[in-house]
């Protein structure tokens, strides 16, 4: 663990030299990370100017699931964000050239082509997190704001996984980058909107199959002091630490698996 | 078991061993728009050899033959499908962060120097990723630099180098934790005539000052010629000669090519055991086996004819390999033959 | 007739290329279902709170969905490829070679987009709506002759999305960072397309101006021939316009290019 932390470290450090090599190109990427990543909330707010509620939320309670699902999103795509191109590595075999270095390939592959412009998307989504906050006019109290934490927390590493899990899928289909993003991205786009909307077979799926729920929903309808969907006790929404812990270790797994099929077969 | 080995190197006769070592891949091809076959390929079947400490030695075979498999599991990256394989009594496979930090491998085609920054940091990163004690880093940094005249590069953002600039540039990143064995994997594909003299003076120099065990996969019979008492050729998965580079041109028969320019036109050069194959104007072509040193024939033709210029053209690897894997298809048995130990 | 042949074996090798990556487009088409199946549900909340918002009922915003995310690769909403290629070649250099070939730059790269998009519109469009008209109640047309009309106005937006894409493209002539560019014309694409939300649903003024940009031409306008919500005729009329018009664009700033190169000496 701390080897693995200790490389992901020495490569991210490059990566950010490199690209401090080009300032004004990175001034500009995050730039239009920012706004790329902000369309969505432009969706949302063009859908409100039409409507006063969406699944029986306000804007401000969407807002702040957007915020949670968006922050969390943006710190683990901050960290993991250039996993999906582990395929590639795999096609042009260029994955030999870390397993070759004394440091856990898994850190290597985290920390490759690091991009710090992908803070673009976590600014977005804390200013959003922080216009629903104050528009929302809750009684705060220090269990609501240490649900706001450990959502965020729990969120970024529920994510993680499922970047590490989907990284691990293209040992065994190298083209299939795109899956992953829709577990990811897609994911991510789901939990913008309310539980409500959304058919009870999709709300069970991402509660018990892949666990998303856990990122913002549970804890924001805590917060919010809303009801869950599928009558689940309000008590799973302090859940989210041990959903992702459960989350991260079997993404493991998938990756040890992933790893060694690759070192069994070459490709 | 290995266990009783601590420090991994066995006696020095066996620095590297290979026991019968196999890689047997299943693929999968499309027969159908939706069938697919499934097949297994021997890419590496039963190849057995030692490599002593110190020694430089050529690994070459036609595409697919299974060499980059073989350095593959040499260097951890592949598991193998049976036999035994020790590397400085390490178990690649096992323990591929421990190895790692023992042997240095060049991929030739693949840079592993950081594109945007100047090279000095690529080894800054190996420095700290290898914790390489400050003095050894400081002394092998310098003495590599010093010896492949990469001074006035270091500075320099490793995009803005030439192919052979770059080369040089990741064998000191493969050297500078020590490593015991180093492997190189077309270390002069791509790189002129003086950057390929550079690389190889560096490599006998390294070789002879620190005992580096060297591996090398070529395309480049020169790279062979001047740098590896040892060559081994593999073919199919197969291990199908293992000696001496004359050893393999007697084997495959193989001719050098030495072109001359004459002042004028002349009757064909009489020089055996050279034989004139080519004449265009005042430009003639002699074959000769490759075997044989071109000394005593350059010093033959230069006494008897007006020379201007000449050159010498090595044999194709290729060629070379084909003809004798040719010769030996037809022997009893194409076991590995080990010519001199 | 030679030129003509010419461009349909551009036209056919643009095909094959994308054809080759048979994993990457069933990935593709997973992610377009996946993204297709939470927003039909984000819709049908919206058309629930206010139905026939824009003018569309809840089946027809949920035909925009499934449609839409079916073309989304075909009229190269974020980009088609060909532009980083160009980008590239202008960077290096290597276009001055193209630009003083026999055949025209913009003809070509254009024959060759028109077939990517006919391998996206194959590959990429039919699982998806496919799979949402499974799930969903959609106001699919019956009469063939709606469909027709519907391809013919997706090929209209391909061409103007093309024209669009080459004039960023060859902006790289002059700016040093066509990628920023390409990035600012691909996020310009998704809002006033119809990517984001349907562009009969923006609001006010908002929502006039984006119906006449450009960029309605290659999502929109389709669509709604499919839904029979606008005539085909003046659609055609709309997006031929533009195309001509960006093309045109296109033409002027190709030739531009081509003195810059002559004065910079190639």
């Amino acid at each position: 663990m701390y080897e693995g932390l200790r490389a992901y470290g020495l490569i991210t450090a490059m990566w950010i030299r490199s690209t401090m090599a080009y300032r004004a190109s990175f001034v500009m990427t995050t730039l239009g990370n920012f706004a790329a990543t902000g369309l969505d909330f432009v969706a949302i707010m063009l859908m409100f100017s039409r409507i006063d509620s969406l699944g029986g939320y306000r804007l401000p309670e969407v807002a702040f699931l957007y915020g949670l699902s968006a922050t969390a999103f943006g710190f683990a795509d901050l960290v993991l964000g250039s996993m999906d191109r582990l395929g590639r590595r795999v096609r042009d075999g260029t994955l030999d050239t870390l397993l070759v270095r004394p440091a856990p390939v898994l850190a290597q592959v985290a920390a490759d082509r690091f991009g710090l412009r992908r803070l673009g998307r976590i600014v977005q989504g804390v200013l959003v997190l922080g216009y629903a906050v104050v528009s929302l006019d809750l009684a705060w109290t220090p269990s609501k704001v240490l649900m706001v934490l450990l959502a965020l927390l729990s969120g970024a590493a529920i994510f993680c996984a499922v970047f590490v899990a989907g990284a691990a899928f293209q040992f065994v289909a190298q083209d299939a980058s795109e899956v992953q993003n829709s577990f990811t991205y897609g994911g991510q786009t789901l939990l913008q909107y309310p539980p409500t909307v959304f058919a009870k077979e999709l709300v069970r799926g991402v509660t018990f199959v892949l666990p998303l729920a856990f990122v913002n929903w549970l804890p924001a309808l805590y917060v919010l002091g809303r009801p869950y969907p599928l009558d689940l006790p309000a008590w799973l929404a302090f859940a989210p630490p041990l959903v992702a812990a459960a989350c991260c270790a079997l993404a493991m797994l998938a990756w040890r698996a992933g790893l060694r099929s690759y070192r069994s077969t070459g490709s | 078991m290995d266990g009783g080995v601590v420090d991994g190197d066995g006696p020095d006769g066996d620095f590297i061993r290979l026991e019968r070592v196999e890689k047997v891949f299943e693929v999968r091809t499309r027969t159908g728009l939706l069938r697919r076959e499934r097949r297994r390929v021997r890419a590496v079947d039963s190849i057995s050899f030692t490599v002593a400490r110190g020694e430089m030695v050529g690994y070459i075979g036609p595409n697919g033959a299974g060499k980059s498999t073989t350095i593959k599991m040499l260097t951890g990256i592949l598991t193998p499908s049976g036999g035994r394989l020790r590397v400085a009594g390490i178990d690649p496979s096992r323990e591929r962060t421990r190895l790692a930090q023992r042997i240095g491998v060049v991929f030739g085609q693949r840079t592993t120097l950081w594109w945007d920054l100047p090279l000095i940091d690529s080894y800054r990163l190996m420095h700290r990723m290898y914790r390489i004690p400050d003095r050894r880093y400081r002394e092998n940094l310098d003495r590599c630099v010093e010896l492949l005249e990469l001074e006035s590069l270091l500075d320099v953002p490793v995009r803005q180098l030439s192919l052979g600039q770059r080369m040089r540039g990741d064998i000191v990143a493969a050297l500078l934790h020590d490593p015991q064995v180093l492997y190189l994997d077309e270390p002069t594909i791509g790189l002129d005539v003086v950057s390929k003299a550079r690389v190889r003076d560096f490599l006998r120099e390294l070789n002879a000052e620190r005992g580096t065990t060297v591996l090398l996969t070529t395309h480049d019979l020169q790279d062979i010629e001047q740098l590896c008492s040892r060559v081994m050729v593999i073919d199919q998965g197969r291990l199908m000669y293992d000696g001496p580079l004359a050893g393999l041109h007697e084997v495959g028969d193989s001719e050098r090519t030495l072109v001359v320019d004459l002042e004028r036109e002349m009757p064909p050069i009489e020089a055996p055991p050279a034989r004139v194959v080519r004449v265009e104007g005042p430009r003639q072509w002699l074959a000769f086996p490759a075997s044989e040193s071109a000394a005593p024939l350059v010093a033959h033709i230069a006494a008897t004819c007006p020379l201007v210029d000449l050159s010498v053209r090595e044999p194709d690897i290729e060629a070379v390999i084909a003809r004798m894997l040719h010769r030996l298809e037809g022997a009893a048995d194409p076991a590995p033959e080990r010519a001199v130990s | 007739m030679g030129t003509g042949r010419l461009y349909a074996a551009v036209a056919a090798s643009g095909f094959r290329r994308y054809a080759t990556y048979r994993t990457a487009t069933a990935a593709g088409v997973f992610t377009n279902s996946v993204f297709g199946l939470i927003l039909a549900y984000t819709y049908l909340a919206v058309w629930n709170e206010r139905p026939h918002l824009g003018g569309y009922d809840q089946s027809q915003a949920l035909t925009f969905v499934w449609v839409s995310q079916g073309l989304l690769m075909t009229v190269a909403v974020f980009g088609g490829g060909f532009e980083e290629e160009l980008i590239e070649r202008i960077r290096t250099g290597d276009v001055a070679v193209d630009l003083y070939r026999p055949v025209d730059l913009q003809g070509w790269w254009l024959a060759s987009d028109l077939g990517r998009a006919l391998f996206h519109l194959l590959g990429r469009g039919v699982v998806p709506l496919v799979f949402g008209a499974l799930l969903f109640p959609l106001a699919l047309p019956a009469s063939p002759l709606t469909w027709a009309a519907f391809v013919l106005a997706v090929g209209l937006g391909v061409v103007v999305s093309f024209a669009i894409r080459f004039v960023v493209a060859l902006s790289a002539f002059w700016l040093l960072d066509g990628a920023g560019v390409a990035q600012l014309a691909g996020l310009t694409a998704v809002f006033c397309s119809g990517m984001l939300l349907p562009l009969n649903v923006f609001p006010g003024t908002l929502g006039e101006v984006v119906r006449l940009l450009p960029w309605s031409a290659l999502l929109q306008a389709p669509v709604d021939v499919l839904l029979g919500v606008a005539d085909p005729l003046p659609t055609y009329g709309f997006q031929i316009a533009w195309a001509v018009v960006l093309l045109g664009v296109g033409r002027l700033v190709q030739s531009a290019a081509t003195r810059r190169v002559v004065v910079q000496g190639g």
